[in-house]
């Protein structure tokens, strides 16, 4: 599914972001990716979704390098991926159902599909009483979930996730998890970054733990690790 | 690309440019602004190049005739002329008809003629001759001079050089402040766009992350630009427009149109030329405003 070989990363201003990094994660899985802010993680997320481009090695996701990917088939690999981030990014001026169906209407689908699927994922959600609210009349559990609703609504294979609790308090977290846990249940791969030690132990998926981009320890079932 | 989807960037564009309705209100002012003075210039221009035009076709040469001359030697210097590689056309101006050209001239004064009429007409007998290319007028002319019965010639001489200097010249002019203007224009263009996209950013790294192409991206704010430089140019073909036609049949009642030289492009054709170059120039500057402010923000 997701396949990192020996991939390396640094900035133009000299941080070394990633250091030979060798990981696989199978379909279906579900992993959180811990580590200290600082330690790279983001940049591991980001060149998954090749937002970042490794300075070295092979990223390979459903059997494509996306590593010598040439810049105007980065939108298809998008469209099988739903990314999630830690400050939503959704726009101010479009009610819930126009967030969502956004993202379909860049990728022209139909009307009719449009209208059935943001309503399944609305449901999926659980959202569906507030499809015509504004994000600024939401919570920020609602918001968010409103932001993983249209991660999915194209039917990604992964979801890959920054930080998504990272703005809620524990209560709305627990709820974005179980939106979260129930996308993996119908198959989708989940990777998350997060600093939730909470969710992190009790869930007991496999942990990767990322230290000075480098993987520190890779549990099947592991747990956060870390003091906070 | 499917008509929905035509259908949704022409809705979406049409949108921003409400929503940013001030900005949108300054780009339009900065390309009629612009175009405003573009087309000034250009309703000068093309109708200085028309006088010009007429003016390089109405230089000819005269040749007047020594008074001594018989018809028989008349014929024979004709045929000399002609025999000239350069001339085009010939044709014989008797004395008489010559008083009458200048009294035309002359116009409410041709009085001061008549008495020359008839016995006391002090001309000569003279050809008109054309040249096939205005700037061999000079040469010859020099070489008509010399022939036999030939008392005198007369063309242009230097003022014709000087007017031909004098069009060049504003024409010269008249290109490098278009061009100038027109990168103005653009700039403003490319300025006012950039800011209502870097409001816009967010929206346009969403697109991205989700899929989109950067040809659907672009799109709207193609259409935005096209929009925006198609209505700036409008105004100014408007108003210059107006300010022709009053221009144009105060030259007709005037009756300045008989002056050869001051003969104006026609209202329609100079308002088929005016709209037709000022709004693909809008339309240019403002997709290529537009898309240059766009290009920075696709790197996503």
């Amino acid at each position: 599914m997701i396949e990192m070989q020996d991939v390396w990363k640094s900035y133009a201003n000299g941080v070394m972001a990633v250091n030979g990094i060798t990981v696989k994660i199978e379909k279906g899985e579900f992993v959180y990716v811990v580590g200290q802010s600082g330690s790279g993680k983001s940049t591991f997320i980001k060149l998954m979704y090749r937002e970042e481009v490794p300075n070295r090695g092979k990223i390979i996701i459903d059997g494509t390098d996306i590593t010598t990917m040439k810049n105007k088939d980065v939108p298809f690999l998008r469209r099988k991926l739903g990314v999630v981030f830690q400050d939503f990014k959704l726009l101010p001026k479009l009610t819930v159902y126009e967030n969502i169906a956004f993202a379909l209407e860049v990728i022209e689908e139909t009307p009719r599909q449009i209208r059935k699927k943001v309503m399944e994922v609305l449901d999926l959600v659980k959202l569906k009483h507030k499809a015509r609210f504004l994000p600024s009349e939401l919570s920020g559990g609602e918001q968010q979930r409103v932001s993983i609703a249209r991660s999915i609504v194209n039917n990604p294979s992964v979801v890959v996730a920054d930080e998504p609790t990272g703005n809620l308090d524990p209560e709305n977290a627990w709820g974005i998890m179980e939106v979260f846990e129930r996308i993996n249940d119908n198959g989708t791969t989940v990777v998350m970054a997060t600093h939730n030690k909470d969710i992190v132990d009790r869930m007991k998926k496999r942990v990767i733990a990322i230290e000075s981009g480098m993987i520190a320890r890779d549990d099947k079932r592991g747990d956060f690790g870390y003091e906070g | 690309m499917k008509a929905r989807t035509i259908g949704r960037h022409l809705k979406e564009s049409i949108k921003n440019l409400g929503r940013n309705g001030w900005m949108t209100v300054a780009s339009i002012s900065a390309v009629a602004v612009a175009l405003m003075i573009v087309g000034l210039f250009l309703m000068v221009m093309l109708n200085l190049n028309k006088m010009a035009g007429q003016i390089e076709n109405d230089v000819e040469v005269r040749a007047y005739i020594d008074l001594t001359a018989t018809p028989q030697q008349q014929d024979e210097l004709k045929e000399q002329i002609k025999q000239i590689s350069e001339v085009h056309s010939i044709k014989y101006i008797s004395r008489e008809e010559g008083l009458k050209e200048l009294m035309k001239d002359f116009g409410k004064d041709a009085d001061v003629i008549k008495p020359y009429q008839g016995d006391d007409n002090p001309l000569n007998d003279a050809f008109e001759i054309k040249t096939q290319k205005p700037k061999q007028t000079e040469a010859v002319a020099k070489k008509i001079e010399k022939l036999k019965y030939v008392s005198d010639v007369s063309y242009g001489k230097g003022y014709v050089k000087k007017l031909f200097n004098v069009v060049d010249v504003a024409r010269n002019v008249g290109i490098i402040l278009i061009l100038g203007l027109l990168f103005t224009s653009i700039f403003l263009i490319a300025n006012t766009i950039k800011l209502t996209i870097v409001a816009r950013s967010t929206e346009i790294e969403i697109m991205k992350l989700v899929g989109a192409t950067n040809a659907f991206v672009r799109w709207p704010y193609f259409l935005e630009g096209l929009f925006l430089g198609v209505i700036g140019a409008c105004i100014p073909v408007a108003l210059l427009l107006i300010i022709y036609r009053q221009l144009y049949t105060y030259f007709i009642q005037n009756n300045f149109q008989s002056y050869a030289f001051i003969k104006l492009i026609p209202f329609d054709t100079m308002a088929l030329y005016l709209a037709g170059l000022l709004i693909i120039i809008g339309a240019v500057i403002g997709v290529w405003g537009s898309l240059t402010s766009v290009r920075r923000f696709l790197k996503v």
